[in-house]
């Protein structure tokens, strides 16, 4: 028998993979001579605390929901896009770059007008991958690390030859009509970063949803991604699909790169290597299962533990990389979903009776694995 | 800088480069090969690249000279206990293969990072080690006229041994008994299963060579170009082992020669203000070539890659 698709759980899965995930961090951190239970605590207590650590917590989560659902997007689609973060900055460049070049138009066109730039730009980014996928049949794993490569030395040249003043590394600030920071929410969250972009991100959220259950097109990316041959043979365009939902996915992840630069940092700089929301987006979407609701979730998780690790060095020794382990471990659970499904239909099959010897276990390992694929299949039928 | 100069330049510069991701890339294949997908690559690199550096600065002082050569054994040996966790997530516990080796890319900078401020009391990069592989100029070859000076001369020593793994791999895959068995278990594993060949077995040797050799290429980078470990020494040499690979189109040889051409490119890089021709040319654009020739390669000459058949699969024994 031979399994190959992205089986992912449900959400008590994803729950349990976080408890095992900050587990495994525990265990790290007691075999490093740290207290665990401690450094969870200044983790939370950073990260929700206070309106500043909530605002950080929700700036945080904002790209990385918008990145999420872009490779949720793809994902749907059988395509594995690993360029998010290329696409992310291409978009930060095409946002702040769209701000910069007309500082005297008014907000009510210039905002919308940098965010749809940036949208632009990551979809066109990314358009270039599903392209030459569709007509040249080019592994889109290779054409989109590729293009983060060229997305993150290209956007460097550019910021630094034409942008930035004089020698610098930074491009000048935006334009106060421009910026998704605005002095009441500085005054709301005793001025953190927090800004307007987690709206656009919970519009994105429904509009992906309303577009992959409710629209043909959603319906024909999620054709494709079952069955590609399938989906022809239906009389759908899957070079058409292909690249419609590589175009929405890098234009999420666009929107994200815009989220960072109109909102978190109101300029653009130049970049020692590729912006994290890229691959942190991917995790928020697998963790999430690649529902959007989840994604918003996920996301928010993700900006809590990244914003609560700070806290974590300040209030002890422990290296804030803890964090990113535990994220790690997290992701690890998520993947491995059928030994949790397993091990917890064995466990509801004998609640307390452990198998006194090893050769009676295996019937009972067997029909518990069966009972495991009885579910899975259950599931399948929904 | 005269002609004889400059190609000699040109050449050790692409074998330094290219000597990481030669092996690493040839790990990749031996994994793919078996049918497991692991874009874990740059994660495993990075385990070798710490545990070499680590190794190397505590014992430079027992060793001497040996001790980069046996920092790549050492990285080779922690590449092989990262991909086990890999290994036993892809063919025991059934996870996609792309998360699995997502999770090692997201593990391995964290954990090598966080074990650096361990070790080192605080500090997030390690010092530069004393005993790097150094470039060695290969007696007898050397005095070759012409050819001599140009590819032995002041030469990466372990691109060389890369090449010749390259080829060794390649006969192992394609004339020995183990061979055969490891593409096998890739291609159809029903089959092999049924003529008694042991999939789990093969797919964990093709996997656990994968960690093998990505952690010696880790180790390569970080003993011959960075120096140190840091979270910047492995930067997508990982990902590029992964594309030379897939260039490659699962051959060792293949693999081994998209990884000197990315080497050459990125060398183009660093010595391309040296040639008279492009000399104006500004310097992004040799810092974009690798990229953009992988692509513009890959769409006008490979086309569609034929990944083994059963490639990314999970194999379930029947009972």
């Amino acid at each position: 028998m031979r399994i190959k698709n992205l089986r992912l759980g449900n959400l008590w899965i994803s729950v349990t993979s976080v408890i095992l995930g900050m587990v495994v961090g525990a265990i790290i951190m007691i075999l490093s001579g740290f207290n665990p239970i401690e450094n969870y605590i200044s983790l939370f207590t950073g990260a929700l605390g206070s309106p500043n650590a909530i605002g950080e917590v929700l700036r945080e989560a904002t790209p990385l929901i918008l990145t999420g659902l872009g490779f949720a997007v793809a994902n749907s689609a059988g395509f594995f896009n690993i360029g998010l973060a290329g696409q992310a900055l291409a978009g930060w460049l095409a946002s702040v770059s769209f701000a910069l070049a007309f500082p005297h138009a008014p907000g009510f066109l210039l905002l919308p007008g940098a965010i749809l730039a940036g949208a632009v730009a990551g979809a066109l980014w990314s358009g270039i991958a599903g392209f030459l996928r569709a007509y040249f049949g080019a592994s889109e794993v290779i054409t989109t690390i590729m293009l983060n490569y060229i997305a993150l030395y290209a956007t460097n040249a550019v910021v630094k030859g034409m942008l930035a003043k004089g020698d610098g590394d930074y491009s000048p600030t935006i334009p106060v009509q421009a910026r998704l920071r605005t002095p009441f929410l500085e005054k709301i969250t005793q001025n953190s970063t927090f800004h307007w972009g987690i709206l656009i991100a919970l519009v994105a959220v429904i509009v992906v949803w309303w577009l992959m259950k409710k629209t043909t097109l959603g319906f024909e990316i999620r054709a494709v991604g079952m069955n590609e041959d399938a989906s022809r043979y239906a009389g759908m365009s899957t070079k058409k699909t292909i690249i419609s939902a590589m175009l929405i996915s890098g234009a999420l992840a666009g929107l994200g790169g815009a989220m960072e630069g109109l909102g978190n940092f109101q300029n653009i700089i130049v970049n020692t290597a590729l912006p994290s929301i890229g691959f942190d987006g991917m995790s928020v979407s697998l963790l999430a299962t690649g529902s959007p609701v989840g994604i918003i979730l996920a996301a928010l998780l993700f900006g809590i533990l990244k914003i609560g690790g700070l806290n974590i060095s300040i209030a002890s020794t422990t290296p804030p990389e803890i964090v990113d382990i535990v994220i790690a471990a997290v992701i690890f659970f998520v993947g491995a979903n059928y030994v949790i499904r397993y091990l917890s239909v064995k466990l509801r099959k004998h609640p307390k009776k452990q198998p006194p010897v090893a050769s009676s276990s295996e019937p009972q390992a067997a029909v518990a694995e069966r009972a495991a694929q009885a579910e899975e299949e259950g599931e399948d039928a929904k | 800088m005269n002609i004889m100069t400059l190609l000699l330049t040109v050449v050790s510069t692409t074998l330094v480069y290219s000597a990481p991701m030669i092996f690493t890339s040839i790990g990749g294949t031996f994994s793919e090969r078996s049918g497991i997908v692991n874009v874990g690559l740059e994660g495993i690199m990075v385990m070798g690249a710490f545990s070499s550096v680590v190794f190397n600065l505590f014992t430079a002082h027992i060793f001497h000279g040996a001790t980069p050569w046996l920092g790549l054994l050492v990285g080779g040996l922690v590449g092989v206990l990262f991909s086990l966790m890999h290994a036993v997530a892809t063919i025991n516990w059934r996870t996609d293969h792309i998360i699995s080796g997502t999770v090692l890319n997201l593990m391995a900078p964290a954990l090598g990072v966080y074990l650096t401020k361990l070790i080192f009391a605080g500090k997030g990069q390690t010092d530069i080690i004393q005993q790097p592989l150094a470039n060695v100029t290969m007696p007898g070859l050397s005095n070759i006229p012409v050819i001599g000076p140009i590819f032995f001369r002041n030469t990466s020593l372990v691109a060389y041994f890369g090449i010749f793994v390259a080829i060794f791999s390649w006969w192992v895959l394609k004339y020995t008994r183990f061979g055969l068995r490891l593409r096998s278990v890739g291609e159809h594993p029903e089959a092999a299963d049924s003529v008694g060949i042991s999939v789990y077995k093969y797919r964990y040797m093709g996997v656990m060579l994968s960690g093998l050799l990505g952690g010696i290429g880790g180790a390569i980078m970080a003993e011959s170009i960075t120096l140190n470990f840091s979270v910047s020494t492995i930067v997508g040499q990982g990902f590029m082992s992964l594309a030379a690979m897939i260039f490659g189109k699962w051959n060792p040889i293949g693999a081994m020669g998209a990884a000197i051409f990315f080497g050459f490119a990125q060398s183009l890089a660093i010595i391309g203000k040296y040639i008279p021709v492009i000399a104006n040319v500004p310097n992004v654009w040799f810092t974009l070539a690798p990229y953009l020739i992988t692509i513009i390669v890959l769409v006008a000459f490979i086309g569609k890659s034929q990944a083994p058949a059963a490639d990314g699969s999970t194999f379930v024994k029947s009972r």
